[in-house]
């Protein structure tokens, strides 16, 4: 399964400015794995020290959070595009 | 450098003040490169909250895409103090995500809305000069 991922403005340096990549998986684990394997940058940007997702980004399958579909564990299908998206919070307080 | 319309710049405060007594916040839809702000999007607070704000992850996604389609980027996020200066708090600078982006601090403390544009890199903030067209 080949599946393209958006890359954010933020992390575009480390895939040598590319706003969009594409790698193969069945899952959006392995997907991700093969993108921070080709990108080493991303690692620390994608996941905590524990391989579970970071805290202060989002995954989505077509419009779908990974988080609320089974995580890394979520099946991906060929010509499914993934988007990485950093939260965006903060406040007065 | 950020380059807005007035009207945009109008939008973004009616937006702003709609909203009190809760934080509203909105993404900036335009050029990263040279920051010049094509139009804004709305969003919902999700926070709900006259402290903090979050904006809604599935409304950034649907403005991230249409952005993209559109040949623009999200260049950078803008929310309101209601009480506070204009000025990015330690919550703001702590949770900044992109420091290319472009963080546009509304205040209402005043009943002279202040419209103020800084970049966060790295955790420091920097005001940046805001070219009304």
């Amino acid at each position: 399964m080949t599946v393209s991922i958006r890359i954010p403005t933020v992390l575009r340096p480390q895939t040598g400015g590319s706003a969009s990549v594409a790698f193969d998986g069945a899952t959006i684990g392995e997907v991700l794995g093969a993108m921070v394997a080709a990108h080493p940058g991303l690692a620390g940007q994608v996941f905590s020290a524990d391989g579970s997702l970071h805290k202060f980004v989002n995954i989505y399958v077509n419009d779908d959070d990974v988080r609320y579909t089974g995580g890394l564990e979520t099946p991906v299908a060929d010509g499914d595009e993934v988007t990485i998206l950093p939260a965006v919070a903060g406040g007065a307080a | 450098m950020l380059t807005i319309r007035h009207e945009t710049q109008l939008e973004v405060i009616a937006h702003c003040v709609s909203c009190v007594p809760e934080e509203a916040c909105g993404l900036l839809i335009g050029d990263y490169a040279s920051g010049l702000v094509h139009h804004v999007v709305p969003t919902e607070n999700v926070a709900h909250s006259a402290m903090v704000y979050t904006v809604d992850p599935a409304a950034f996604l649907a403005a991230d895409k249409e952005a993209a389609r559109a040949g623009f980027d999200v260049i950078g996020v803008y929310h309101s103090h209601t009480h506070t200066e204009a000025y990015p708090s330690p919550t703001d600078v702590g949770q900044a995500p992109d420091p290319g982006w472009h963080y546009v601090l509304v205040s209402l403390r005043d009943i002279v809305p202040v419209f103020r544009s800084y970049s966060i890199v790295d955790g420091t903030v920097t005001e940046e000069l805001v070219i009304t067209q």
